[in-house]
């Protein structure tokens, strides 16, 4: 049982917010802050590229163009961040990992996205396929920019938001799971946001 | 690179306030007696929890203001929008009781006797407050890491831990630029930090240091983008960012 906060009344939710939409622990912001480890990398279109590896090898690779090239998706989600911010209705224009793992052959069950800046992060399978997990170069029909995941950023909205790894490169496909960046530094390895999981353990 | 885990489940822990500073106008540090604390790192923050009578509930992430083996504070600054800023600056006084979990994280941390690595802090506003946490642990263990901290704030009344700061000792060195009003006959450094300022403050890049960056988000963008400019490699420029967007 939570001690009561002595003249602690709160805010309460806007009226117009649906609290049904709002994840434990979380509040609702119209900002859209920022969150990283280091520097803002800043790679050139030219040189950028998204791989899929599996066994350490690069199977399959799409420059820039040929992932522009691929059928978009206009995507609605509501996206939650540990830090204790949600953020609704966010419109993001992206491609469905669904079209870009369709196109290697593979039994993974776990992938590990990994990033400009070293930054990388896991994920089951089951959790970027299915209509679930996008590669988004697009937020509010702009260019998505370099301090929010710019040129491009995973989106799996129903995990927190770290999952969504910004300025990503490919994803490693995995027999068993590897922990990423911020879950071998004590975050939840899994990290939904309904269940509170924000530290490992919860 | 190393992980440094949370072991185990981070409980909810009650936290009974011991005292009560007011830092400047806006700012002030609590502190807190938690029976079972496990201890913290330098550079690591608490999630606080707040309930209110009819059982509505807000929580927010905070910073940890002391060193390890002190006892743990906080400092919070308000912010005019805010919902739980307001509360624990102006509202909570000595015996009352939140719940804190933590510590948390494990990669903006500091804690290194290590002369041969010199630290760069730079703190824009409230950002100063995991510095004060590793500047303190530095002279507790007697650390030889050289240690600078480049500390931006408005205005001299806005700088946070100033009489701390003023006498750092230990050879750590403190350099503050004021950016939106100097008292008269200042001689400190004026203006946002940018390349000219960096490049006259921060260690040079052979010397292989390793930079914090604390601040606002448009502040930390420009500071270690600036950094890795002069040659500092992005893994020795480690960010975090609070303050002024959406987190009252």
């Amino acid at each position: 049982m939570s001690p009561l906060s002595r003249g602690f009344h709160g805010r309460r939710r806007a009226s117009d917010v649906d609290a049904s939409r709002v994840p434990p622990g979380q509040y609702v912001t119209t900002d859209f802050p920022v969150l990283s480890a280091g520097p803002t990398p800043h790679t050139p279109l030219e040189n950028w590229t998204f791989s899929i590896k599996q066994g350490g090898q690069t199977t399959k690779s799409w420059n820039w163009q040929e992932i522009r090239d691929l059928p978009a998706e206009d995507v609605t989600a509501d996206i939650h961040c540990v830090t204790k911010w949600s953020k609704l209705d966010t419109m993001w224009q992206a491609v469905s990992l669904d079209t870009l793992l369709a196109q290697v052959g593979h039994e993974a069950r776990f992938v590990l996205a990994f990033c400009d800046g070293g930054y990388t992060t896991n994920l089951p399978l089951a959790d970027v396929t299915g209509g679930q997990a996008w590669l988004a170069y697009g937020y509010d029909s702009s260019p998505l920019q370099p301090e929010h995941g710019g040129p491009a950023r995973l989106l799996v909205p129903h995990l927190y938001f770290w999952k969504s790894a910004k300025w990503v490169r490919g994803l490693e496909l995995l027999a068993a799971d590897e922990p990423g960046f911020w879950e071998r530094y004590g975050y939840n390895n899994y990290g939904d946001p309904w269940r509170e999981q924000r530290y490992a353990g919860d | 690179m190393a992980g440094t885990a949370v072991r185990g489940r981070l409980t909810w822990q009650v936290a009974t306030v011991t005292a009560v500073r007011p830092e400047t106008t806006s700012v002030r540090t609590i502190e807190f007696d938690i029976p079972d604390w496990a201890g913290h790192q330098a550079g690591q923050h608490v999630d606080i929890r707040l309930t209110a009578d009819d059982g509505y509930v807000a929580e927010r992430s905070y910073s940890i203001a002391s060193a390890p083996g002190e006892p743990l504070q906080l400092t919070v600054e308000r912010l005019e929008d805010g919902e739980v800023s307001p509360y624990l600056t102006e509202e909570l006084r000595p015996g009352d009781e939140i719940e804190i979990r933590g510590p948390i994280g494990g990669y903006f941390i500091w804690d290194s006797d290590d002369a041969r690595t010199p630290v760069l802090l730079v703190a824009g506003g409230s950002g100063v407050v995991p510095f004060r946490s590793m500047l303190r642990h530095r002279a507790r263990i007697g650390s030889a890491a050289p240690v600078r901290l480049l500390y931006s704030a408005r205005s001299l009344p806005d700088v946070i831990y100033r009489t701390e700061l003023d006498m750092p000792g230990d050879g750590a060195e403190i350099v503050y630029t004021l950016t939106r009003q100097q008292p008269p006959g200042w001689a400190g450094h004026s203006g946002r930090v940018d390349a000219a300022l960096l490049t006259e403050v921060a260690w040079p890049e052979d010397r292989q240091p390793l930079a914090f960056v604390c601040g606002p988000t448009a502040f930390v963008e420009i500071v270690a983008g600036e950094l890795v400019s002069l040659g500092y490699p992005p893994d020795h420029v480690k960010t975090e960012r609070y303050g002024g967007v959406g987190a009252p």
